[in-house]
């Protein structure tokens, strides 16, 4: 119904996409757009969590870790074709979001938030203990790249062609999904769980297929992030990335599909083009994520329109601006 | 020579308690590490009753106090007066992110109220990389380091210090909620903040009295525990993590059940890695807080919610 609407961002995302392909000089510009490409996949997972369900997950670098191990461990050590291995990583972090979400998500409030913390900090020293599996702190080395038809996606511009069309398939997936009926169940709970339960919402159950399915975006995030850097080490799946997911959903707005694009890019760019970040990359992280959340609640893009807005108002008077 | 001597006399007891003398020690790495999980563990308690905001920035308020008490004993090198004055500062530091970051938001839906927190955990954690660095630092023992012997375990006089003033505190703190009108009507608060407004109690004032309280009860923890590890600026985002497990274990919001949380925790880890392995160490308190949110989410001590 609503294809003419839907039909243009998505045109220019493609146009996008085909247009930074072609601009694109060398192969540092492809690997830093492939990692915000699998960014944008966790944070539109993230955002679908945290945007539409109200609820937040402090271990999402966790899901992200089990889809790239799973993934990694399955073609480095036993040789199992990388297709293969995709979907096994997606079931193990399909398997997991659900035995962590089923007891938190019956309960209301912050379980779920403290359950994945605990859950991703043990992930995180698995990683780093397991030695025999996963490699310990110095990492899992030999990931296979991924291959279409014999043709094998072992540069980063050949893989790039692979993760920005899954990209756009995952973006007008999950727009689909939040005007669908589960989509629409999550805005109610969000809004408030006791009316949207007296409406015949079933509230547990649709956090947790909302939970599960932002576990698998990241499963996926996982194993392209395995196959496209051929190496994975347990520093990339650390607390504080999982902060880092959650700051880029605030910074691309909560509840916006297209912000979620935006916030990984920024959030992703930004360390590469200022030195001083690195250096100060934690306190950085924090004081955007705080400034954001406090001043900006709808996200940066969405915040500084409305303070425009707002400024417009102040200035010519004319109907408030609401939205 | 006086060993020598009683060795034959107390072989036999000796012998039967020999495959305990590990246990012992454990224990008393424990019941240290407890100590100090159960003083962070109170410190989201209180915040938790007077907010129900679980206050993720807790386990920074340690780091703060353990680095600013090292950097004032530098400054001047007196053990009281860098307790003292390391916990005013943190005191400080937790009134301020209380006034600065979570009053002014408006829209105080847990999600956003915890991005916070987090947020403020972080951003305390870069202050201290900035001001510190990453350099560890030590702060030397409150009296002396002459280890002690307890049957066949040894045990350090700071051990004794961090357990000792760790239950000074607790007291302090349950006499406190007890027997203060200040106290009292933080109590009020966390049973019913629009009757607690009605009798005239100032709720928003003793909101950010409990965020000054538990950052110096963070503090206090962190000064005790430093000179046993080392001032990190990253030390804190274990510790509170740890220390919320705790809370959480015991039941949010109860003293008994965050010193019980915090003390189980502690010997439970130090057992763990004696007996398992140290590598999992860490892995302890998370496993018991997945449980426990599984099995019992409200605690061992909680019965309300």
């Amino acid at each position: 119904m609503n294809l003419r609407r839907l039909a243009n961002p998505w045109i220019l995302f493609a146009l996008g996409v085909a247009l930074v392909r072609a601009m694109a000089a060398n192969d540092y510009y492809f690997t830093l757009l492939n990692i915000i490409g699998i960014n944008t996949l966790l944070v539109v997972g993230l955002n679908l969590l945290m945007g539409y369900a109200g609820q937040i997950s402090l271990g999402h670098a966790a899901f992200f870790g089990l889809g790239a191990y799973t993934t990694g461990i399955l073609t480095a050590t036993y040789g199992v074709n990388p297709w293969l291995a995709l979907p096994a990583g997606l079931v193990v972090a399909g398997v997991a979001a659900f035995l962590v979400g089923v007891p938190a998500l019956k309960l209301r409030g912050y379980y779920l938030a403290m359950a994945t913390l605990g859950f991703g900090i043990i992930v995180y020293i698995i990683l780093n203990q397991a030695q025999e599996w996963t490699g310990g702190p110095s990492g899992l080395s030999g990931i296979p790249p991924l291959a279409v038809a014999g043709f094998p996606l072992d540069r980063p511009d050949r893989v790039f062609l692979l993760i920005w069309p899954i990209l756009g398939v995952i973006l007008l997936l999950s727009a689909n999904l939040v005007n669908s009926r589960l989509g629409r169940a999550l805005r109610a709970l969000h809004d408030s769980e006791p009316a949207a339960q007296s409406l015949g919402v079933n509230t547990s159950r649709a956090k947790l297929l909302i939970f599960i399915w932002s576990a698998l975006y990241a499963a996926l995030a996982g194993s392209l992030y395995a196959h496209t850097l051929n190496f994975i080490a347990p520093v990339s799946f650390s607390f504080m990335f999982s902060i880092k997911l959650v700051t880029m959903v605030v910074v691309g707005g909560m509840a916006s599909i297209w912000g979620s694009l935006l916030g990984a890019a920024v959030l992703t760019i930004l360390p590469e083009l200022l030195t001083v970040f690195h250096d100060f990359e934690i306190i950085i992280f924090g004081a955007i994520l705080m400034g954001v959340i406090i001043f900006l609640p709808r996200g940066l893009v969405r915040g500084l329109l409305d303070l425009w807005e707002f400024r417009r108002y102040k200035k010519e008077g004319g109907p408030f601006p609401v939205s | 020579m006086q060993g020598e001597d009683r060795k034959p006399k107390n072989r036999k007891q000796i012998k039967g308690l020999e495959h305990l003398a590990p246990l012992l020690q454990y224990l008393i790495s424990g019941l240290t590490n407890g100590a100090i999980y159960a003083l962070i563990a109170l410190g989201f308690g209180i915040i938790y009753n007077s907010t129900t905001i679980i206050n993720f920035a807790q386990g920074e308020m340690v780091m703060l106090g353990a680095m600013c008490a090292i950097s004032l004993f530098h400054f001047y090198p007196s053990l009281p007066l860098a307790f003292l004055g390391g916990v005013a500062a943190v005191t400080l530091a937790g009134l301020l992110f209380e006034r600065l970051a979570l009053r002014p938001v408006r829209d105080q839906s847990p999600i956003v109220l915890i991005i916070i927190t987090v947020g403020g955990a972080v951003f305390f954690e870069g202050l201290a990389m900035m001001i510190w660095g990453k350099e560890a630092y030590s702060l030397p023992p409150f009296t002396g380091n002459a280890p002690l012997r307890l049957f066949s375990a040894t045990l350090l006089p700071q051990n004794l210090w961090v357990i000792g003033l760790g239950a000074l505190l607790v007291l302090l703190l349950e006499a406190f909620f007890r027997f203060t009108l200040v106290g009292k009507a933080m109590r009020a608060c966390s049973y019913n903040r629009q009757a607690a407004r009605l009798v005239g109690i100032p709720v928003s004032r003793m909101v950010q009295l409990s965020f000054g309280l538990a950052a110096a009860l963070g503090a206090a923890g962190g000064i005790l525990v430093a000179p046993l590890t080392l001032g990190v600026y990253d030390m804190g985002a274990m510790l509170g993590l740890k220390g919320f497990s705790a809370a959480i274990l015991g039941g949010l919001g109860s003293i008994v059940g965050g010193v019980l949380g915090g003390l189980i925790i502690g010997v439970a880890e130090a057992l763990a890695s004696g007996l398992i392995s140290s590598g999992y160490r860490d892995a302890v308190a998370f496993l018991i807080l997945l449980v426990v949110l599984f099995l019992r989410p409200q605690g061992l001590m909680g019965g309300r919610r």
